[in-house]
């Protein structure tokens, strides 16, 4: 599978190894920045026609231009660092959090002719680098110099770590029926419709049909854990703004907190790419080889990871936040043995098949 | 073991039914008004508005008999009436809405925006509902005089016009009641002579009585 390095030999052809890798390291910085404005709007939109409002409306035509707005906003604010922060850590952290949903970027194959990174590691990448997150949290919360920050921190920490471990199960299990940590791989192997899913079992022919209860299940698994690893509702409980002020970033400001802005919906975005992948197909069209071409695969990976953010943004403004003992029953009582129930019976598939 | 998987298929269908509710919230009409660009009324398609609104007060002048109940009842003392009788030798003879004789001309009727807190305890007190609250809420302005808003028909000419009538009238009445009073008197004089002083007596009262009536 050499096929990712498409785009990477084509520019490089004529601009050199050098600038080639600058390029394609921009692609999903540009990405992000764009799926950021639009995930904000999105976000807006949808949490006030549940309410039956209206949103921002006095932006630009419909309130189009109120996630840029918002960024001037954010950049023109004071940047302040508390007196009594530990200055270096304070700085450091947003931008530690960031670099972990950039990285976890870097692996995802948009389509099977580009992926900024082919690693053939990629799954056990992804797990290893979104562990970033939790020390960019854990920096920002002690350096702050803030109860609050402190408390939110801490919470973010037990949570996150709580529930990589579900987490970890739901991939190990479609990397044991993939035979393969490589996303674009696993991706490929999904290819010919929706059939051939591993939501539905994977590309097993008609006797995987046992397995689907298993695979259904351990994608609600994912899906659950996801929204906690993202720190969204209704596992929010690091930020509780009833409790904790906004938790781990309190003290931050202007383009810090920006930055923990973007990279919550970074997150958003890389967990529910990581569903589509081992779940969803990654790029693959879910109607066989119809509109399956290099440039429409990007078109579905892409749609299919916004319609799993849409999903988090939809249950953000259903439910309300739990409480942490609740969180972490859910996460140690709960989804770890169904995940590791579901495990046995993907390893067990993986081995027939 | 039963219970615990009970347990969760609940927690999972509660959810999905949380989510069916905010889903078809997605999809209803919004009731969010654009104010400042569509007047609520304009989006409501009719003059309504909520049925405990207190908005501006307005005073519908046909109706108000001038009994000044409200300016007793409010709180704060921002209505100021003044009445002025209506002459019978007016040449203009008012009527009311529900078509009795006016008694009072309202030769001042103003209101204090500035101090009104719009209890509507004055739209309360009044036995003829002619104070009621408007659909107008947005009359913010740059000069606070301008929230002394009168509603008295007349202007300053006509209010001395009226009371220039009323006067004319007191004093035909006075002059009348004088005249009356000299002939009784002539009247009694004459019949002093005939009668007892008891009954002169009587009718020198009544029109003292006549005096007082109409100089009020
Ligand atoms: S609403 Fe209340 S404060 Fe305003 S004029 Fe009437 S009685 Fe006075
Ligand atoms: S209470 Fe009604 S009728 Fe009486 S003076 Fe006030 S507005 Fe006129």
């Amino acid at each position: 599978m050499e096929n990712h390095q498409f785009l990477f030999n084509f520019i490089s052809e004529y601009t050199g190894d050098i600038l080639a890798g600058v390029l394609i390291a921009i692609i999903p910085l540009a990405l992000l920045l764009v799926y950021a404005l639009v995930a904000i709007y999105g976000e807006l939109k949808i949490a006030s026609f549940i309410q039956l409002k209206l949103g921002p409306m006095r932006t630009g035509k419909w309130g189009l231009l109120q996630p840029v707005a918002e960024v001037f906003k954010l950049l023109q604010k004071e940047d302040i660092t508390p007196d009594g922060a530990d200055k270096p850590l304070f700085n450091l952290a947003p931008f530690i959090i960031f670099l972990g949903c950039y990285a976890a970027l870097s692996v995802l194959p948009l389509s099977s002719h580009f992926a900024p990174s082919g690693l053939n590691i990629g799954l056990f990448f992804i797990i290893a680098i979104s562990s970033l997150a939790v020390l960019g949290i854990v920096m920002g919360g002690w350096a702050s110099n803030n109860k609050y920050s402190l408390i939110g921190a801490m919470r973010s920490v037990s949570q996150i770590i709580s529930y990589e471990i579900p987490a970890a199960m739901c991939i190990l299990g479609v990397a044991s029926m993939a035979h393969s940590l490589d996303m674009n791989v696993i991706s490929a192997q999904q290819q010919g419709g929706f059939w051939n899913w591993y939501v539905l079992g994977g590309p097993a022919g008609i006797s995987k049909i046992w397995l689907i209860p298993f695979t259904v299940v351990m994608f609600i698994v994912y899906f659950v854990t996801s929204l906690a690893e993202t720190n969204r509702t209704p596992f929010d409980v690091p930020e509780g703004e009833s409790e904790l002020v906004a938790g781990y970033h309190t003290e931050y400001s202007g383009m810090k907190f920006a930055f923990f802005y973007l990279a919550e919906y970074g997150n958003m975005f890389v967990v529910s790419a990581i569903m589509t992948v081992i779940f969803f197909g990654g790029w693959s069209s879910p109607f066989g080889d119809f509109l399956n071409s290099p440039i429409w695969q990007i078109f579905w990976f892409i749609a299919k990871s916004m319609f799993f953010v849409g999903l988090q943004i939809w249950l953000r403004w259903t439910l309300p936040r739990t409480r942490v003992d609740q969180l972490m029953y859910l996460c140690w009582k709960i989804l770890l043995p169904l995940s590791m129930v579901c495990f046995l019976a993907m390893a067990l598939g993986g081995m027939l098949y | 073991m039963i219970n615990y998987l009970k347990n969760i298929i609940k927690g999972f269908s509660t959810i999905l039914v949380g989510m069916k509710v905010t889903f078809i919230n997605l999809f209803r009409p919004n009731v969010t008004v654009q104010y400042p660009n569509v007047h609520p009324l304009v989006r409501a398609g009719s003059d309504k508005m909520p049925d405990n609104a207190r908005n501006k007060l307005n005073v519908i002048i046909p109706k108000c008999t001038g009994c000044k109940s409200c300016e007793k009842a409010c709180p704060v003392n921002c209505i100021t009436i003044e009445t002025t009788k209506v002459a019978s030798i007016d040449t203009e003879k008012p009527l009311m809405e529900d078509g009795k004789k006016r008694v009072f001309w309202l030769s001042q009727f103003d209101i204090d925006f500035a101090k009104c807190c719009f209890c509507g305890l004055c739209t309360i007190a009044c036995p003829t509902s002619a104070i009621v609250h408007s659909t107008d809420f947005e009359y913010s302005c740059y000069d606070r005089n301008e929230l002394l808003v009168h509603f008295s028909p007349f202007n300053k000419e006509q209010v001395a016009e009226k009371k220039r009538i009323l006067a004319e009238e007191v004093k035909q009445k006075a002059e009348k009641a004088l005249a009356d009073k000299q002939a009784a008197e002539k009247a009694a004089q004459e019949q002093n002579i005939t009668d007892s002083k008891i009954k002169s007596s009587d009718d020198q009262t009544s029109a003292n009585q006549n005096i007082q009536n109409n100089s009020n």
